[in-house]
């Protein structure tokens, strides 16, 4: 049991309390609190596995700008009563998340877990992770995607401004 | 004061007549001021709490704590001191990759604790300052990247250490015996100004502190804070400060170094020793230089909240999405040109297209804005006009030459 297992289980129980916490907690704000912390973990599990750009990148994006619009957005339009909640276990809804729990683990077993049990010793580049070579496949190998999602990005910014402008 | 007079009274210490050493009772110790941050906090400890009934309870605790924690984690990637030798074991905390975007990460979720303070006071007028508050944070964020950006792509790298090395390089590449501090190039200058207005907007401090204005909001997102609570908020905008300061520190003003000279270079022209002595100097005391910028930075700061008069709030917002992005962006183009026209014709090259860039984009700029201005009312500009009575004149009229009836 190395200290990489045991940091990684303790980050993944508090992600999957926090991804739980989302769907089961009645406060709107305390489900986007949920929903930070998981993020928050998340971007450590990158950490953890020497990614440092996609684990910042998750921690700046979702967890610093997202999920604070989000928080801005359910306090100023929040509900005084949060809806009642029917009974869990006689629903249905119960049984067909039960089933799709189920079909997830299976499938990621299935591809994931079955064909990586015997890839140990894998070795990387030096700058594995690193914004240098990020920016390297950026630019040369992905280069059409990257500008085509910066267009897009472009688009969201001035087609919300469009949409919420006053008519003068 | 409610009986408690330390923090106010700190000056000087009465000794009791009764003190058990003779000599010394009676007299008056001076302190100079020195132990008054440490007496407030007792008094800030020993406030009465108060806790009001309908907030929600556990965010309202939680919120100064969210509102510490990124304040005391932001200095992690700071260089204290050379990479290199005795001080290598000692600096910076994490030497990561990625260290200024760690910075930016950090500080954007500084604006977790105070939302939540507003929301958790449950009391519109403290979720308003918190909203404004968080508004204000995430609008700077933007234009303080964006500085940050044109430094790194300059440098290649996001290490700081990088950063501060890459400023040890002959001013300009031309000027071989003068440090290149990233203030004193153009574009660094622009980029140290933005950095600075945004970084005073990120610690809500004066005079960007609308969101804890006393005469606006009541007092905003920490109304219904007290005693150590609202102190917490204080210590993390201090704290927060400090590590700004040593971010532009190392970012602009070639963080350790003591000054834009380079020693070695005079020691090996001149021949003279105290260079060489100066230069050992500046190795081994760059911690104690490194934390003489915070504390300058800080005391920047400091006199800036007593000088400028506090931004209303849509002047703030104008001043943060119409003026520092569109300036850090030209900024951004201006670094992209100049990296290439040092890389084909060297550094003086460089440096032409650089100018000619910033020509151009400024000259492009003024009359972009002065076609849209054109015929478009100036109905975001609120102006105050003084209506002037006309003059009004005094003739006298000599009663003896009027003809009375």
């Amino acid at each position: 049991m190395t200290l990489n297992q045991v940091a990684f289980i303790i980050l993944a129980v508090i992600a999957l309390l926090g991804g739980i916490g989302v769907v089961f907690l009645k406060s709107p704000v305390r489900s986007a609190l949920a929903l930070v912390i998981n993020f928050i973990t998340l971007g450590m599990v990158y950490f953890m596995l020497g990614h440092q750009m996609l684990g910042i990148s998750q921690i700046v994006v979702y967890a610093g700008a997202i999920m604070v619009l989000f928080l801005f957005v359910i306090m100023i339009l929040r509900s005084q009563h949060p809806e009642e909640d029917t009974s869990l276990w006689k629903d249905r809804r119960f049984a067909f998340g039960l089933l799709g729990g189920a079909l997830t683990v299976a499938l990621i077993y299935n591809f994931v877990i079955q064909p990586t049990q015997s890839t140990y010793g894998a070795t990387f580049d030096r700058d594995y992770g690193t914004p240098q070579a990020i920016g390297k496949v950026f630019f040369t190998q992905y280069v059409y995607p990257f500008e085509i999602i910066s267009v897009l990005l472009l688009l969201g910014v001035v087609g919300s401004i469009m949409l919420a402008k006053r008519k003068f | 004061m409610q009986d408690r007079i330390g923090p106010n009274r700190s000056g000087t210490i009465t000794l009791p007549d009764s003190f058990p050493l003779k000599g010394l009772a009676g007299k008056k110790i001076r302190t100079f001021g020195f132990i008054q941050p440490l007496l407030d906090g007792v008094k800030l400890f020993t406030k009465e709490d108060i806790t009001p009934s309908a907030v929600d309870r556990k965010i309202y605790f939680i919120a100064p704590a969210l509102a510490l924690f990124p304040a005391f984690a932001l200095g992690a990637t700071l260089p204290w001191g050379p990479n290199f030798g005795l001080y290598g074991i000692l600096t910076p905390v994490a030497d990561v990759e990625i260290g200024v975007l760690y910075a930016l990460a950090i500080s954007s979720l500084g604006a977790y604790g105070i939302v939540l303070a507003g929301y958790a006071s449950n009391n519109k007028y403290s979720l308003m300052g918190g909203l404004r508050a968080s508004a204000q944070l995430i609008s700077y964020e933007l234009a303080m990247a964006m500085s940050v950006a044109c430094i790194v792509m300059a440098v290649g790298s996001m290490k700081l250490t990088n950063v501060v090395v890459e400023q040890e390089k002959p001013l300009w590449g031309l000027l071989e015996g003068v440090q290149n501090w990233f203030i004193l190039t153009p574009f660094g200058f622009i980029a140290a100004v933005i950095f600075l207005i945004a970084v005073i907007a990120e610690t809500n401090r004066a005079p960007f502190d609308l969101p804890e204005a006393e005469n606006e909001l009541i007092a905003g997102y920490h109304t219904e804070y007290s005693s150590m609570k609202f102190a917490v908020f204080f210590m993390g905008e201090y704290a927060a400060m400090f590590i700004f300061s040593g971010i532009f520190a190392a970012l602009f003003l070639g963080g350790y170094n003591i000054l834009p000279v380079n020693w070695n270079h005079l020691y090996q022209s001149t021949g003279n020793n105290l260079f060489h002595i100066i230069d050992n100097a500046n190795y081994w005391l760059a911690p104690i230089v490194f934390l003489g910028k915070c504390f300058g930075g800080i005391t920047f700061f400091v006199w800036l909240r007593a000088t400028l008069p506090r931004l209303r709030y849509d002047q703030l917002m104008d001043l943060g999405w119409k003026s520092l992005l569109p300036i850090s962006v030209a900024n951004f183009i201006v670094v992209g040109i100049w990296i290439i026209g040092t890389s084909l014709y060297g550094p003086i090259g460089g440096w032409g297209a650089a100018i000619a860039a910033m020509v151009i984009t400024l000259v492009l700029y003024l009359n972009i804005l002065s076609v849209s201005k054109k015929g478009a009312p100036a109905n975001d500009k609120r102006t105050v006009t003084m209506v002037t009575s006309p003059k009004r004149t005094v003739t006298l009229v000599d009663p003896a030459k009027t003809e009375t009836p």
